[in-house]
């Protein structure tokens, strides 16, 4: 399978000079399967230069994974071109509610006054999934989704493809106010999805100094990152949902602390940026893009 | 580093982990399987014994060792009990208990217990908040 990141800014896009490097658009990673099925990672504002990329090499069917529906992650759908296409089969997953089903909750932001066109009129056939427990084929893939710690209900995903593991956990606090080294691992949210992972994409919202001011908000430290990267083996770690208040440089910083944190190589612990593309195959996991 | 001992617990559980480990309320968790899985650090006094001294073990022993009885002395079966109620009947119990904790010490204890449901309404567990109180009145 191939991933390209299409958008990693965390809960607001953050555009302009100073995000140039890494991106401001929020999350969207774009997954190629090796039969060519195209899976979709969140729906954030990244997910509008996709569909312009889709447009041009149009698909029949795709399936769009969101973790949660938090704007950051849903605010680019209806800018998703794809879906304005008659014909085309899109497959929208999501955690489920015991309230309101997932089409309703998505309806929210699809229809006026917040958005001018709504989900019912929309041309693409659309059709919406809970998120599931249980592993699920999709093309030549296994799909599991795991409830994560969030502000309100959250998954994570985690994709099989070829005896290659990409796990993708863009908003998640493993364990509020407390240090993962100290857990056991059955405890932690997210280890059950994330380990023995090839490349795993992590929230890594807050340098350690910062996540004081912010527990509960549902976002990692790198000592929270690299501490569940470590203790569920995984192999690559793509630091991803950058604050929209870290600056390139700030991010190259945090970079480095969370390298300090990591016995393995330096190149197995990156920054994700627009444009990161990763291949898993039988040969490993390559890097391509400029990336650090 | 963290360790992996046992089985990865579901979210809602390790969520009212988390909230228990920073009550002074005791309190203590069952999972889906019925196995009592936490206690905290407030429940320790009244069990008399830390739980990493306990560790997993059945609710059914956990209940047993602790001679639970009703507030009249007439032995509690597991069913009976706020968390067992809650357990299999799926809904909120509350009862006066009493309990003998593994330091020999015998009390009366208010318990309150929940279902923990998911958000597709399946059962991971149960929580169960508990308090000491003094010997009740004749007919509490």
């Amino acid at each position: 399978m191939q991933a390209r990141v299409w958008g990693c800014r965390g809960s607001l896009a953050a555009p302009g000079p100073e995000t140039l490097r890494y991106g401001g658009n929020t999350s969207c990673v774009e997954v190629r399967l090796d039969d060519g099925s195209t899976l979709v990672l969140d729906a954030g504002t990244g997910m509008r230069p996709l569909g312009v990329a889709i447009d041009r090499q149009p698909v029949d069917e795709l399936h769009v994974l969101l973790t949660h529906l938090h704007l950051d992650h849903l605010q680019g759908l209806g800018f998703f071109r794809p879906l304005f296409r008659p014909g085309v089969d899109v497959h929208i997953w999501g955690p489920a509610s015991p309230v309101q089903s997932l089409a309703d909750r998505i309806a929210i932001y699809l229809s006026p006054p917040l958005f001018p066109v709504r989900l019912a009129d929309i041309p693409a056939r659309v059709t919406f999934h809970d998120a599931s427990d249980d592993a699920v084929s999709i093309g030549p893939a296994s799909v599991r989704a795991g409830k994560v710690t969030h502000q309100g209900p959250t998954v994570g995903y985690r994709i099989e493809e070829g005896g290659r593991t990409l796990v993708y956990l863009p908003d998640h606090e493993p364990l509020p106010g407390g240090h993962v080294s100290h857990e056991p691992a059955e405890w932690m949210s997210g280890h059950d999805i994330a380990h023995d992972a090839d490349v795993l994409f992590h929230d890594a919202q807050y340098l350690d100094d910062e996540y004081p001011q912010h527990i509960g908000w549902g976002h990692s430290s790198i000592e929270h990152v690299m501490g569940l990267a470590t203790s569920a083996g995984v192999r690559t770690v793509v630091l991803f949902h950058h604050d929209p208040y870290h600056v390139d440089d700030e991010l190259e910083a945090l970079l480095g602390e969370a390298r300090k944190r990591w016995d393995g190589p330096d190149e197995d612990v990156r920054l994700a940026h627009e444009g990161m593309t990763i291949e898993l195959d039988g040969e490993g996991v390559r890097f391509r893009g400029w990336g650090r | 580093m963290a360790t992996s001992a046992g089985e990865p617990k579901s979210l809602p559980l390790i969520l009212a982990r988390e909230l228990g480990s920073n009550l002074a309320t005791p309190m203590f968790l069952i999972d889906a399987d019925g196995t009592l899985v936490f206690y905290n650090e407030a429940a320790e006094l009244l069990i008399g014994r830390p739980f990493a001294e306990v560790g997993e073990i059945p609710a059914l022993d956990f209940g047993e060792e602790l001679a639970l009885s009703d507030s009249d002395g007439s032995p509690l079966r597991r069913r009976d009990t706020p968390a067992g109620i809650a357990f299999f009947e799926r809904r909120p119990a509350h009862k006066l208990v009493t309990a003998t904790g593994y330091d020999g010490v015998r009390r009366h204890v208010e318990a309150t217990a929940y279902p923990l449901l998911g958000t597709t309404d399946d059962l991971h567990g149960v929580l169960t908040v508990f308090w000491e109180v003094r010997e009740p009145a004749d007919g509490a």
